[in-house]
């Protein structure tokens, strides 16, 4: 205290006033959940990693690498391998093109743009279980409305969840429509931080209109779309609940993906180090893809002063 | 307008390329893909309404019904009769508030620390804090598991395993928040924050009185987005809990699909039913829902 003319607080005060004391007891508590919930099960997962545990009546083992070996060799984990990076290969890039087209399209005014705006923003207060319920009823292959509709028009009925080559395609359907909301609220920010002098500039110019979105609005929205891919890339690999409810990971493995047989193992077989090994390589799979999108966002994107 | 320029073309050259071209349509032609785009975005919400209101012949017959003959309300006390959805409904409520309050006091407290008081080991925590939020959260899953079955059999059951208390401990705080808040906070003015200082007010009474007043909006983000993803949650709650007089609602609608999958008129009215809350609260708070998403979406 740097005020020496005053007359000094009493002790008690002047302790609970100190900025250790203040700063641990105003953070403390939060500061003791995180530790308990997110730090310490953090290291924990290393150790159980290692070992053989059940996570139910906690008989415990340590194996050491053995939980890694047995994933390398396990054909049902290499199945859910290819299926995740078969879905976030089709999610990502089918989110960011449809949300960059719809943002541009709510991003002027128009009558009616307040309705547009709601029915893609809304999607963001529907729960995965309910988006999968409502889509089970879209896809059912025998009273489901997208039959139907194949049905009058000639064409074959499909079988849409309950075909193993249709699956994984129903879920990245449903995951999609699901998040548009977000992604556009995204891209829509973004659209309208940038300067309306430089389309202005473009314009007169004489670039297109195309022109203009190609090479002024799109490089600027680079920030965005750079946020958006790595953001969507995180949680495509967890996928999980639409895959619960609809399929339980069949036909025939086609649509277990990495989180669902992670749980499978640990929360049904109660193979504790087992999914805890595979939540490890699920966690270094992220890592290494961010690092990469990263690398490549570092060369692609470029942000305006 | 568009007349006016039309008399006149040959002048305008380059700049107004959008009044060039010529009206073909009493309306923008934005509206050509917007309003089908639309109705397709809420054609699976359309359609589980017009299902939730069919007899389930209606719902089986094909062609299908577009239109029912009659509503058939009686879905809805039926669905409320073969579910225990009032009983999902208050467990996911008391956990849902529990779990907003939780937040709004401790991340306030947390995020104010942080944000103005220089404690020992402030950086320090700080970072590792921010580095939790890139570990998936399926790493820290089992072991969480275990820490509420051990926090059930030595500290009380009633935050162990199969408890309301186990949804809502382990998510009273949230780095995000804690995050949020302190971003926020240190926008605010602190000249403010010095002069009551002078005048004797305590870190408290500064936070409370303050503080907090300003940050409102920041609040209602928080508190909003908790909300969301409370009454959402699945996979937690699908682990933690076993007995059907503690599931959530999304449980309950799980468990509902389970038992009645072909009773779709059933089950849709039990979803029109479970959504309706989160849409209220979405509905009232668009603003800052929207306004946090993007703001916490690419700054945070």
């Amino acid at each position: 205290m740097e005020a020496t003319g005053r007359r000094r607080a009493p002790l008690w005060r002047r302790i609970v006033g100190s900025d250790n004391v203040a700063g641990w007891s105003l953070a403390g508590p939060a500061i003791f959940m995180m530790a308990l919930f997110s730090i310490y099960p953090v290291v924990w997962s290393v150790i159980l990693s290692l070992e053989r545990k059940n996570l139910l009546t906690g008989e415990t083992q340590w194996v050491g690498w053995a939980n890694y070996k047995a994933l390398a060799n396990d054909a049902i984990f290499k199945t859910a391998l290819w299926n995740s990076a078969k879905y976030t290969a089709l999610f990502v890039p089918i989110s960011i093109v449809a949300g960059i087209f719809v943002a541009v399209a709510v991003n002027r005014k128009l009558r009616l743009m307040a309705f547009y705006r709601l029915a893609v923003f809304v999607t963001l207060a529907i729960s995965t279980i309910s988006t999968a319920i409502m889509f089970m009823w879209l896809a059912d292959p025998d009273y489901g409305l997208i039959n139907a509709f194949l049905h009058a028009l000639h064409l074959p009925e499909q079988g849409f969840l309950r075909d193993t080559n249709e699956a994984l395609y129903v879920i990245v359907a449903m995951t999609v429509w699901g998040w548009l909301g977000f992604v556009v609220i995204i891209y829509l920010a973004a659209l309208q931080g940038i300067p309306q002098e430089l389309i202005e500039a473009a314009q007169i110019d004489g670039a297109s209109r195309w022109g203009t979105f190609r090479n002024v609005t799109l490089p600027l929205l680079g920030p965005a779309t750079f946020f958006l891919v790595v953001w969507l890339t995180i949680n495509a690999l967890h996928l999980f609940d639409e895959i619960y409810l609809t399929t339980k990971g069949g036909p025939l493995y086609s649509t277990t993906v990495l989180v669902y047989y992670l749980f499978v193992q640990a929360f049904q077989n109660f193979a504790a180090g087992y999914g805890a090994a595979m939540a490890y390589v699920l966690f270094g799979i992220i890592l290494v893809i961010s690092i990469i999108e990263f690398m490549v966002g570092k060369r692609l994107v470029h942000y305006s002063a | 307008m568009s007349e006016q320029i039309a008399l006149k073309p040959a002048k305008a050259m380059a700049p107004k390329t959008a009044h060039r071209r010529r009206r073909w349509l009493p309306f923008d032609r934005w509206h050509l893909f917007l309003f089908p785009f639309a109705l397709v975005m809420l054609f699976p919400m359309l359609w589980m309404l017009v299902t939730s209101i069919e007899t389930i012949s209606e719902a089986r017959r094909f062609p299908p019904v577009m239109i029912p003959e009659g509503i058939h309300w009686v879905n809805y006390p039926n669905a409320l009769k073969r579910g225990a959805f009032g009983t999902y409904f208050l467990n996911t409520f008391i956990v849902t508030m529990a779990t907003v309050i939780g937040n709004l006091v401790f991340c306030s407290l947390a995020g104010y620390a942080f944000a103005r008081i220089k404690f020992f080991g402030r950086e320090v925590v700080f970072m590792l804090m921010l580095a939790t939020l890139m570990i998936p959260y399926q790493v820290t899953i089992i072991p969480e598991f275990l820490i509420v079955k051990w926090l059930g059999t030595h500290i009380s059951p009633q935050i162990g395993i199969d408890s309301l208390g186990a949804l809502i401990v382990p998510g009273l705080v949230q780095v995000f928040g804690i995050f949020l808040l302190r971003q926020f906070f240190r926008t605010l003015p602190i000249e403010l924050e010095e002069a009551a200082r002078i005048d004797g007010a305590s870190r408290l009474g500064i936070l409370f009185k303050i503080v907090l007043p300003l940050s409102l909006p920041a609040l209602a983000t928080l508190g909003a987005l908790t909300f969301l993803w409370t009454w959402n949650d699945f996979l937690w709650p699908l682990i933690a809990i076993m007995s059907p007089e503690h599931y959530t609602i999304q449980l309950g609608l799980m468990n509902f699909q389970t038992a009645h999958t072909t009773s779709w008129t059933l089950l849709m009215a039990a979803n029109v039913m479970s959504m309706i809350p989160l849409l209220i609260v979405f509905l009232a708070a668009q603003k800052y829902f929207i306004q946090s998403v993007a703001t916490s979406g690419l700054k945070g």
